[in-house]
């Protein structure tokens, strides 16, 4: 049956978001002939909406949904009820992101082994290794047109870059270049070239970078296999007595509740809504939620070790034209525990409008010592700091019963507080920013610390064992047959790159698998 | 102040005043733009004139920048000369100008130097006021389109065909 689909059709696969693992997952689908109803709680919004202003694209786009937080980190107490920065959209985050597309390395698969005892994390190894991801990583590169991958150049470095470059090579380092971008970088593909007009984070109007909203969704919907149902808010996950998965109830457009059936339901609403959706779906059999017999669901909420570094020149940069983020420094990535952490980060180019830097630089600051800094926005540099991040089972989002959203269902609470591993990465990369930019004669920089997160990961965790996650090595949950997980919440470990390749990479590899199983009759 | 209203009847000032830290978060228009008379704009509905003539100065010593002409400062504050608003507002300068004469001025206008203003503000950093007016300053002062060229920022950059032709990599001091 082509679509759309019946409410009571239960031979389709429903996919809960379509961000960067619900949008790729349901197109791969979709292109092998699976039928597929994708339910996503946000509106469509094309490249010609899309809005060159930071705050007016952050109404149009961000998930701003309530939710609440607890915990000692910064962002509890300055944006305590916007944990993360994240989009409520056809495409999910990916609309937003700045598309720098790194692989892990191949140790960071194994962290538990590689890293040894640290003392209050969860680490463990991922079920699936470096061999095992190289094919889907070269299918992943290739959807997203990555620079440097396969025939594709790098992008040309701008202002901000050139800044980054200059003082990264006096250091001394050696891998520095303009990333591994999901940008376009020349006229010869089906994207438009980068036009370096500096709104990555707000929507690419020329559609230069990619995103699952208008790349992934339209091409799955071409081939008749996909219905895309926006402003459908999930509400509840249904199972039968068995204990496997029938449907889904979910909020249409008009508010009204409505139900899916479902012969496999994947949920991809990124690492908050993903584990409140099955908290919240939990019923007399599944007391805990769905598929948390091991308590994990929620737990290992991880966020990168993150923060940014910005300097002041005696010289304009206007580091806000171009590219927000094609500029990257590898050096640091390593593991080498000599620095006095375990894992490694990277350095990425970064440029914020003066919007959002008057309210990120310092959130809170006031008085001459922070607008001296604004007075100086045309001379400024800046760069962003993504590191591992050591899992906690006390770092979790949880059900707020006190609290509901406008379907009267309890939000997520985020409790994140930092281990001493993120504390010492942190330190240690300010410092290293810094000797970036007073290399090349910086006169003021300033150690900026984490925003809402926009890398969102762990809540649901991939595992060998299924006492110590949520899902298997497929992504399918331990505990129900027919129920998968497909977005970043499934990350066993965080490692630090940035995560859009590797989720893209195993909505691929999910896919393939899905499909298979599904034909042989197995699910 | 516009009252743009988002996705699901959420207002922007909602989801401003949901995105910055704490307190009120006014969305300013260009309206008053053309008020470059301070003046006219300094005239008020709801407030006593004192009491915005104080709030305007209070703003800019939080967000001092002395490039930025005081019509800039009126705009980001002017969200709150309204009956709604001004009870609370002038409260909050009548605790303004008690902490002003406990440091032995005659009242916050009265201390001249901005150092003797900060220590007062300094003091009741922590109070709901100070938040309220502290965090609508981050919206209503930095985003306004028309002071982001004090600061040299561009805004928008699409209907110029970006920056590919106009200086993305233009840097020429390193
Ligand atoms: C400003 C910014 C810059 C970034 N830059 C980079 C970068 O350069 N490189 C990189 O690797 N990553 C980057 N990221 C992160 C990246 O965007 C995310 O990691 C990625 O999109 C996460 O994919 P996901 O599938 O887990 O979730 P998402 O892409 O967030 O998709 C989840 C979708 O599920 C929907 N949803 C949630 N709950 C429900 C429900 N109950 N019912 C229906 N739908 C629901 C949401 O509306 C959303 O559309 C960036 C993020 C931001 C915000
Ligand atoms: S800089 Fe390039 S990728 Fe970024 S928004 Fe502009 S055209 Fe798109």
């Amino acid at each position: 049956m082509a679509a759309p689909f019946d409410l009571n059709d239960d031979s389709v696969v429903v996919i809960i978001g379509t961000g960067a693992g619900g949008g790729v997952l349901a197109n791969e689908l979709a292109q092998k002939g699976v039928s597929v109803v994708a339910l996503e709680a946000g509106g469509r919004h094309l490249p010609e909406d899309f809005i060159n202003d930071e705050w007016e694209s952050f109404g149009q786009l961000a998930w701003l949904d309530p939710r609440t937080t607890s915990g000692d980190w910064r962002v509890a107490k300055d944006f305590s009820g916007l944990p993360a920065w994240i989009v409520k959209s056809v495409g999910g985050t990916t609309q937003h992101w700045a598309g720098a597309s790194l692989r892990f390395q191949e140790h960071e698969w194994k962290a538990a082994t590689t890293y040894g005892n640290v003392q209050g994390a969860s680490l463990l190894d991922w079920p699936i290794d470096a061999a095992e991801m190289d094919p889907w990583y070269t299918k992943a590169e290739d959807k997203l047109g990555v620079t440097r991958t396969g025939d594709r150049p790098g992008l040309p470095g701008n202002n901000n870059y050139k800044v980054f470059e200059a003082g990264a090579k006096a250091l001394g380092y050696k891998e520095v270049h303009t990333g591994r971008m999901a940008i376009n970088s020349d006229e010869n593909r089906d994207r438009a070239m980068c036009q370096q007009t500096g709104f990555c984070f707000q929507g690419c109007k020329w559609g230069a970078k990619w995103s699952a909203g208008y790349v992934d969704i339209p091409q799955g919907e071409a081939t008749g296999n996909l219905e895309v149902r926006s402003q459908a808010h999930v509400a509840r996950i249904l199972h039968d007595d068995t204990g496997k998965v029938t449907g889904v109830e979910y909020f249409d457009a008009d508010g009204n509740l409505q139900m899916q059936k479902a012969r496999v339901v994947c949920v991809a609403g990124n690492s908050f809504e993903s584990p409140r959706l099955l908290l919240n779906s939990a019923s007399s059999m599944f007391p805990d939620g769905l598929a948390n017999s091991s308590g994990q669901v929620g737990r290992n909420y991880m966020r990168h070790m993150t923060g940014s570094v910005y300097a002041v020149f005696d010289k304009p940069v206007r580091f806000w034209r171009g590219t927000t983020m094609a500029g990257i420094i590898q050096d640091e990535a390593r593991h080498d525990p000599s620095r006095g952490f375990v894992g490694g980060y990277e350095l990425e180019t970064l440029a914020l409008g003066l919007p959002f830097m008057a309210a990120f630089l310092d959130p809170g600051a006031w008085g001459r010592e922070f607008t001296s800094a604004l007075d100086e926005y045309e001379n400024m540099a800046g760069m962003w700091i993504v590191g591992e991040d050591m899992p906690q089972e006390t770092n979790r989002v949880t059900l707020n019963h006190d609290v509901k959203d406008q379907y009267g269902l309890p939000v997520a609470n985020v409790h994140f507080d930092d281990h001493p591993n993120d504390i010492a990465m942190r330190n240690h990369a300010y410092k290293q920013g810094a000797a970036v930019y007073d290399a090349v004669g910086a006169t003021r920089t300033f150690p900026t610390p984490p925003y809402p997160s926009t890398h969102n990961l762990g809540t649901n965790r991939m595992s060998e064992n299924a006492r110590d996650g949520v899902v298997n090595k497929w992504g399918q949950t331990h505990d129900i047959a027919n129920l998968f997980i497909s977005d970043g919440s499934q990350f066993t470990t965080g490692a630090a790159e940035n995560p859009t390749l590797t989720i893209v990479a195993l909505a691929i590899r999910q896919a393939d698998h899905l499909a298979s199983e599904l034909s042989k009759g197995n699910i | 102040m516009t009252q743009t209203t988002g996705p699901k009847g959420l207002s922007r000032r909602q989801l401003l005043s949901r995105a910055t830290a704490a307190g009120a978060s006014f969305v300013v228009g260009t309206g008053f733009m053309a008020a470059k008379d301070a003046a006219w704009a300094m005239e008020t509905s709801a407030l006593k004139p004192e009491t915005f003539a104080t709030l305007v100065q209070m703003a800019r010593d939080i967000y001092p920048h002395d490039k930025v002409g005081d019509e800039y400062y009126v705009v980001a504050v002017k969200g709150y000369d309204t009956p709604e608003a001004a009870g609370g507002i002038e409260a909050g300068i009548a605790a303004l100008n008690a902490a002003a004469q406990g440091k032995g001025h005659a009242s916050y206008l009265d201390a001249a130097w901005e150092r003797d203003r900060v220590d007062i503000l300094r003091g009741m950093e922590d109070s709901a006021f100070f938040q309220q007016i502290r965090g609508g300053l981050v919206t209503g002062l930095y985003n306004q389109k028309a002071v982001w060229p004090i600061f040299g920022y561009e805004g928008s950059s699409f209907e110029f065909g970006g920056y590919i032709d106009r200086g993305f990599n233009d840097i020429n001091w390193l």
